[in-house]
């Protein structure tokens, strides 16, 4: 299994995202592992941010300025790949939106776009990836981050990989496609609100009973575990792709050095 | 009704600091997007449909002088008339005139948010008229002195309970003891109040879903009924409606409304679906003697060749604050405008004025949810954006949040400086948290702290990291 003969190694840009590249590198260790176990060959431009905060806050002039430099670093790459589906989503969708006025960027964009995916989603659809080889002993619940889901449409795919891993068991979470409250600047913007929606999310993972709670976005899973700490809750939190490469070496999203629970 | 919109944050932290408020929208917000999805799941061609709504909007704002002439046309070939008001003022002026015209001294209304847009009770109460709300939720709130929270169930923010409370307050005619913890006993009392209501009104104003340019008619839909019986026992019949509201056919209304209960409760239809042509004709049996649609403006052919004209496909189904996690938090009244939710965050400002309104459309995390619902596909996280880029233009948002995102900004377009302001600000936060793993608070970080830890991160950057492994130099 995961061997792809009929199909050539394509060249991978692993768009880390800032939020993987400062918090938290083993997501990207794993990102590369299962696209090169995928039969990728993976490269990693110098890159910052997509510009997807300077978007969202109405800041087209920067936003511009980052997605060009975006563009020019992976133009070489057959496909660009995150391990985020708001980052993917930012350079699928908003990218040709930002660039419009300009028609060689606009160009660029696009082509950019048609080549660009989610991590989880590209492995399954694009790939043909049916299955991992590692193992997780623990009952996990699945968060569907909103722009992965909405804007990818990635919900099938991290359930289809999850089942092959070796003593994991899924629980589905209550309301898995309600928002978790983070929202990129939402969240410090709007506090009051986003912990509200942070508090009713840890409420349905607690339900679930779950040991773990996974996600295929950074944002997300610091504003989930950040809750469920603050909570006093044991959940582990982690990136999907950690558990799908079976690399889990480092302690789950905000637990420390002090305090492995596994 | 005059707009709290600017001070959404603290209406915000007010809504949710109310328990029984946090109890009804904890039902609701369960409720209708299960019955909508039902429906859904029911109608194999919704989507499709959802395609044919949007190109009937689309193609009908684009024409839309040419249908509302139309429109006026046909409304007068069949004895009514056509009011155009351009602003508020000038809609309750002409409601006002023909009031007066009418010898009124009771007005029964129907259900519209359109009126609640111009303020249009108070301005009748202002010349003496005695007005009277005729759907349930409506007449609860007038007797609340209170604003609908949600443009089709507005008064989801209250229990039965407290309904009761305020029918033992006001009706004070009635047996203080009597039974009134059902809601139909709730229904019941208010119905036999409004029936004599319904029977001595001179004129019935209601608002319209659709208008139909073909035919002249205009369109209300109702569970209740009471929109009937306040526009065919009045003797004057005042349509309160807006512009956008018009479509070319009757069988472009029936396309939109197979999409519009659907969306709005999960029915398949509403229980009353009433079309109405002109006044009472010689041989009909009831309706009214006169008939006469104003048509409001207020703001929304401004919209018309920008981008934000999407915004008028919309069929006031209230799906998307339905289904949005945020109207959910805060339920409708902390937007502090007539229309709540996403399609307020978008249409307020427009209505208002960005800086009035500058946190509605702030107010989003952008999920998506709304758009997904919407039958007729308008895409509401993107305008949302759009008006936070006129916001950051006209230079509207507050002064640290614009400093904190030029600061990031310049470091960002910068990957040098990215990689050393970066990597050493990840190593400095990296030593402290490594025990831990997180932070109870953080400088600069209240924000994010106030309710969650703040998870430290690794230390090392992954794009230090990878370098070092591609060159082989091993760092621990």
């Amino acid at each position: 299994m995961n061997s792809f003969p009929e199909k050539p190694r394509p060249r991978v840009g692993l768009l880390v995202t800032c939020l993987v590249d400062l918090f938290r590198p083993s997501v990207g260790f794993s990102a590369v592992k299962l696209l090169e176990d995928a039969g990728c060959d993976v490269v990693v431009p110098e890159q910052t941010c997509c510009g997807q905060p300077a978007w969202n806050s109405g800041d087209r002039a920067d936003t511009v300025a980052l997605a060009k430099a975006v563009i020019q670093a992976f133009e070489g790459c057959d496909y660009v790949v995150a391990p985020s589906g708001s980052c993917a989503g930012m350079l699928r969708k908003h990218y040709p939106e930002a660039l419009a006025d300009e028609p060689d960027w606009a160009q660029r964009a696009h082509f950019l776009a048609r080549r660009t995916h989610e991590l989880v989603s590209f492995l399954v659809d694009v790939r043909g990836m049916r299955g991992v080889q590692a193992s997780y002993p623990g009952t996990v619940t699945y968060h569907d981050s909103c722009s992965g889901l909405r804007e990818l449409g990635v919900k099938a795919q991290p359930r289809e990989l999850l089942a092959s891993v070796k003593g994991l068991s899924l629980t589905e979470l209550p309301e898995a496609e309600v928002c978790c409250g983070f929202g990129g600047t939402f969240c410090v913007k709007y506090p009051d609100i986003s912990a509200k929606m942070v508090s009713d999310k840890a409420a349905h993972i607690t339900s679930t009973g779950a040991d773990t709670l996974l996600a295929g976005d950074m944002g997300c899973l610091m504003n989930m575990a950040g809750r469920l700490q603050r909570l006093g809750s044991p959940v582990k939190v982690r990136h999907v792709a950690e558990v799908l490469a079976g690399d889990i070496s480092a302690p789950p999203i905000g637990q420390g050095e002090g305090e492995i629970t596994r | 009704m005059r707009s709290t919109a600017h001070a959404f944050k603290e209406n915000a932290r007010t809504a949710m600091a109310d328990p029984d408020l946090t109890k009804a929208l904890t039902k609701f917000k369960t409720g209708f997007p299960l019955k909508r999805a039902q429906a859904v799941a029911a109608l194999p061609e919704f989507e499709a449909l959802r395609d044919a709504g949007k190109a009937i909007k689309d193609h009908t704002l684009a024409h839309l002088d040419l249908y509302l002439e139309v429109f006026e046309q046909n409304v007068r070939a069949r004895g009514g008339h056509v009011h155009w008001a351009r602003t508020a003022a000038e809609a309750k002026e002409i409601i006002l005139r023909l009031c007066r015209e009418a010898g009124a001294k009771m007005v029964t209304k129907g259900k519209s948010m359109v009126s609640e847009e111009v303020g249009l009770n108070t301005a009748l109460e202002a010349e003496g008229l005695e007005v009277v709300e005729t759907d349930l939720g409506e007449y609860i709130l007038q007797i609340r002195k209170e604003a609908p929270s949600h443009i089709i169930a507005p008064a989801l923010h209250l229990s039965k309970e407290q309904v009761a409370d305020d029918f033992r307050r006001v009706h004070t005619h009635l047996a203080s003891d009597r039974k009134l913890s059902e809601p139909a006993d709730l229904l019941t009392e208010a119905r036999v109040l409004l029936r004599d209501k319904f029977l001595n009104a001179e004129v019935g104003i209601t608002g319209a879903n659709f208008l139909i340019a073909e035919t002249g008619s205009t369109v209300i839909v109702t569970n209740e009924g009471n929109g009937d019986l306040t526009q065919t026992l009045a003797k004057t019949h005042i349509v309160l409606t807006s512009i956008e509201k018009v479509v070319p056919t009757l069988e472009d209304a029936s396309t939109l409304l197979r999409l519009l209960a659907r969306s709005a409760t999960g029915q398949e239809f509403s229980t009353y679906t009433t079309f109405s042509t002109g006044p009472r004709r010689a041989d009909d049996l009831d309706g009214p003697e006169a008939f006469h649609v104003v048509l409001l403006d207020n703001g929304r052919s401004a919209l018309l060749g920008t981008e934000m004209q999407e915004a008028l496909r919309c069929i006031r189904c209230g799906a998307c604050m339905n289904h949005c996690p945020v109207y959910h938090a805060v339920g409708g009244h902390a937007y502090g405008w007539v229309y709540p939710g996403p399609i307020g965050a978008v249409v307020d400002p427009a209505l208002l004025g960005i800086a009035e309104a500058r946190h509605l459309p702030n107010a989003s995390t952008f999920c998506g949810r709304c758009e997904s619902v919407c039958p007729v596909r308008i895409p509401l996280p993107k305008l949302m954006r759009l008006w936070r880029e006129k916001e950051f233009e006209g230079k509207l948002s507050p002064p640290a949040q614009r400093w904190g995102l030029g600061v990031w900004a310049f470091v960002a377009r910068r990957p040098g400086l990215y990689r050393l302001a970066t990597g050493l600000g990840m190593r400095v936060l990296g030593m402290a948290g490594a025990k831990r793993g997180r932070f109870r608070s953080l400088p600069l970080a209240g924000a994010w702290t106030a309710a969650r830890d703040f998870p430290a991160p690794a230390g090392k950057t992954f794009q230090e990291l990878y370098k070092a492994r591609r060159t082989g130099v091993h760092h621990g």
